[in-house]
């Protein structure tokens, strides 16, 4: 299949020029061509923010929901229709600050779900104020005297949670990055992948070059050592990439509802059974 | 209260069982309730609660009578003192008639203070002798069953049905308590203590002994209902745990979520791929839900959502009743969008009402909300199986072309609604003003088109709703106005004034108002409106739709429904 399926024609792109999210929009494309998946069988759900805006720029099903809540809705979308491939992408700010708590526990439900993360340590749309994952002492408009808050380590708490697929990838490198991203859409059960993406405008923290030096690749890491893979999450002083973490195998969210054991086919597909209708109000009878 | 405003005869009794939570009330109310409709007799129960999970003190109402009987009352025939404490809990609606069944090894010296005509009938003391203290509900059950002529032999059916699964030894000992209990009642009839007669009624038999949150969920099943994700809060849990407890018969994803914000968001979520599904809530999870509300309107996704009120502000009275939540619904969420507001008054409307909750969400791509409260919610009554031969779920999804646009500009507002997988197209929806393909715009004269398209369908929900009812004389010269949760009670204490110049408007559709509201209103005389809140906030709604002004109100905020002798006792002030 060819990535240019996957094209919209004629748009005008909201991302400042030279914005990380470009090269995260192109491999991301690229994997779903690879992967030979339809158009009409993806459901890209984003919330708001500029990351949030890329299920615009692929020609595919979108949902760009509200901001912060991405993963419920793609949890649904994925639980109504299991055929479908769902992917809920969206910025840190979205994700790990308004969305945590439905980061928190879509990990614990584990939807058949992938979830991209675009991680720059600061909020764009809004200009240039400090996000969850923005480092200590980053001056802003706001965090006048510098971010005095811890960063949020979205890596270590999915492990902690016991995430069925924990990586972390650099929108720099396409090549790596398509990889993590193929292993995370293959994974069965919820992924997440976090991708560095430099903020061009708003973080000269954080830059191409500061990523370059600061990164490393895991090497002969077995994403199955749960303890190791904590440590790695934990890292500061360089940052690792790569697939850190996976559970040992679980049900996902679908599976445990209860609903497809029997039956395959999506809820539209399903219609009331008039008759157990009936059955259940005779009980209301209370004969004997 | 006045003593000469009473609702009961010989033909219906109240009466009330008061303890502390975690003393088998619920075990009385259910075995009660059950045996009398066995027997024939028209049943209704309603209870109020404290908000902890044992001690407090709880109260059940169960009226039994040979006709149909649907609202609460408020004095009581029999009352049941559970514990100590119990008698002082239910002071003010023990009146001179009121009998008092008590043991007092379990009220204690309670039943010395009390001037009220009480019979010492020994529960606890016969329990113990059958094995345990334990059984004395049971003993409460038998005597109650007896008073009014049940037969034991089909009491002691139910009961043996009731604790089938428990062992054999448990079952007899149950039996034997029950047993005990018509004894009692023998001698109570004998020595002339009391002195009820109840007719059977031979419809009773094949009716259903529902309450509020089984008729919405019941609804919501027969809409075609196969996703449910709440957080729970009462008084609306009960519709997640029936939708729950019979998710694997009828297919259906019912999910507790993370927060109320969740739960809404995963509702759009299945609408957008082809689920029906709804949320259930009150007040305060409510509020957390408003950003998905309007989320709704931009996406014009379907949502069902019951809002089982309870008296706010914030945490309020958590397990009490009020009609306050009106206004919240009516405007909650950002932006200008179309939505639909039910408010059952009857078990039957529950059901049928939430039923076309979901027919209609899906027709125009709008919220429904289906607006109960505590009251309507725990309170069951017996009445007719809904007939379901005509019942037909509404699906009003298309086959997407490969130029699918989920938001065609269509004459009346409404787009053909695509789901992703189903047919060629892409589905695209989107929080963000968009264009007919569902992608981000900033095209302001687009903009207004697509107001424009969202607000075309609030004109088509003008035409398509559910009229207001009217009960008693075409010709009134005062009209009573109510909606929501107070129609039985406000239609029985008109009955009780007897009054051939007033007439009863119940609203089950509060929103878009019925056209034809301002023609009912500019009939009357007079017009009073009842309402279980404190600023009237129906009134508000229709004067500012009509610009009618309602002449008297009648409310009430202090956590409980209006019973029945003291509305009437208000009504027959308010019409005079």
């Amino acid at each position: 299949m060819d990535a240019k399926i996957f094209d919209m024609n004629d748009i005008d792109i909201a991302w400042c020029p030279g914005c990380g999210n470009f090269p995260i929009l192109k491999t991301l494309k690229k994997v779903l061509a690879e992967m030979q998946i339809k158009p009409t069988d993806i459901v890209l759900v984003s919330g708001i923010g500029q990351a949030a805006k890329i299920p615009h720029y692929i020609k595919a099903n979108l949902f760009n929901g509200l901001h912060g809540r991405a993963l419920p809705a793609a949890t649904a979308i994925k639980a109504a229709n299991p055929a479908l491939t769902v992917i809920a992408e969206s910025g840190d700010g979205d994700m790990y600050g308004e969305g945590g708590n439905h980061f928190i526990h879509t990990i614990r439900r584990n939807p058949n779900i992938t979830n991209i993360v675009h991680n720059n340590m600061v909020y764009g749309l809004t200009k240039g104020q400090a996000s969850p994952t923005s480092r200590k002492g980053f001056v802003t408009p706001v965090q006048v005297s510098g971010v005095f808050l811890e960063p949020f380590n979205p890596l270590a708490v999915a492990i902690a949670l016991d995430a069925s697929f924990v990586a972390r990838a650099f929108a720099g490198d396409t090549e790596q990055t398509a990889e993590i991203l193929k292993k995370a859409i293959e994974h069965k059960g919820y992924a997440l992948v976090d991708i560095f993406q430099p903020c061009v405008t708003f973080n000269r923290l954080n830059t191409v070059k500061w990523f370059k030096e600061q990164t490393y690749y895991l090497e002969g890491h077995d994403p199955s050592d749960r303890q190791k893979a904590f440590e790695k999450a934990t890292e500061t002083e360089k940052l690792p990439l790569g697939v850190f973490y996976k559970s040992p195998q679980k049900p996902s969210f679908e599976e445990n509802v209860g609903i497809y054991e029997e039956k395959k086919g999506p809820l539209y597909e399903r219609d009331l059974d008039k008759k157990k209708l009936i059955n259940l109000f005779d009980t209301f009878k209370m004969q004997l | 209260m006045s003593k000469g405003l009473s609702s009961q005869n010989s033909e219906s009794v109240s009466i009330c069982l008061c303890g502390q939570a975690g003393q088998g009330i619920q075990t009385v109310e259910h075995l009660l309730t059950r045996i009398f409709k066995l027997a024939g007799f028209n049943v209704l129960a309603t209870k109020e609660y404290m908000s902890r999970i044992r001690g407090g003190m709880n109260s059940t109402s169960i009226r039994i009578s040979s006709g149909p009987v649907r609202a609460a009352a408020g004095t009581i025939d029999i009352l049941v003192p559970l514990n100590k404490g119990a008698l002082q809990h239910v002071e003010r609606n023990i009146s001179s008639r009121t009998i008092i069944l008590a043991d007092k090894e379990m009220i204690g010296e309670d039943i010395d203070q009390t001037k009220r005509k009480f019979v010492d009938v020994p529960f606890t003391g016969t329990a113990a002798e059958i094995g345990d203290k334990i059984y004395s509900n049971v003993v409460a059950v038998g005597t109650m069953a007896g008073l009014f002529g049940v037969e034991l032999s089909m009491a002691g059916k139910y009961v043996e049905k009731f604790f089938s699964k428990k062992s054999k030894d448990i079952v007899q000992k149950n039996l034997a308590a029950l047993k005990k209990g018509f004894e009692f009642a023998a001698e109570l009839i004998k020595s002339s203590k009391t002195n009820f007669k109840i007719t059977a009624d031979s419809g009773v038999e094949d009716q259903v002994l529902l309450n509020g949150a089984e008729a919405v969920a019941l609804g919501a099943i027969a809409g075609g209902c196969n996703f449910i994700a709440s957080y729970p809060m009462s008084p609306s849990t009960g519709v997640l745990a029936f939708l729950a407890k019979h998710a694997k018969t009828f297919d259906i994803i019912a999910e507790q979520a993370e927060d109320e914000i969740a739960a809404i968001n995963m509702g759009l979520g299945a609408w957008y791929a082809g689920a029906r599904a709804m949320v259930t809530t009150s007040g305060g999870g409510f509020a957390l839900m408003t950003e998905g509300v309007s989320l709704a309107g931009i996406l014009e996704s379907p949502m069902v959502i019951h809002l089982a009120q309870r008296p706010g502000p914030a945490t309020g009275l958590p397990t009490r009743t009020e009609q306050g939540d009106l206004e919240l619904v009516i405007y909650a969420g950002h932006g200008e969008f179309p939505r639909i507001i039910f408010a059952p008054g009857t078990i039957e409307d529950a059901f049928s009402l939430t039923q076309r909750a979901f027919n209609l969400a899906d027709k125009y791509q709008v919220p429904v909300f289906i607006l109960t409260d505590q009251y309507f919610i725990d309170s069951y009554y017996n009445t007719a199986a809904p007939d379901l031969s005509k019942l037909k779920i509404e699906k009003h999804i298309t086959r997407t072309k490969k130029d699918y646009q989920r938001y065609e500009l269509t004459k009346n507002g409404v787009s053909p609604r695509g789901i992703p997988g189903f047919g060629n197209g892409l589905v695209a929806v989107d929080s963000d003003e968009h264009d007919t393909e569902g992608h981000i715009t900033e095209d302001l004269d687009l903009r207004i088109r697509m107001v424009d398209k969202r607000l075309k369908k609030g004109d088509l929900l003008k035409k398509d709703n559910v009229p207001p009812e009217l009960t008693g004389p075409k010709n009134y010269k005062n009209l009573i106005v109510c909606w929501g949760s107070t129609q039985n009670i406000t239609e029985e204490a008109l009955r009780m004034l007897g009054r051939d110049d007033a007439a009863l408007l119940h609203f089950k559709q509060v929103y878009p108002l019925p056209e034809e509201t301002s023609e009912y209103l500019q009939k009357a005389d007079k017009t009073i409106i009842v309402e279980n809140n404190a600023t009237s906030q129906f009134a508000k709604l229709i004067r500012l739709q009509t610009g009618i002004e309602i002449d008297k109100k009648i409310l009430k905020y202090n956590g409980l429904s209006f019973f029945v002798e003291e509305l009437a006792e208000k009504l027959k002030k308010a019409l005079s």
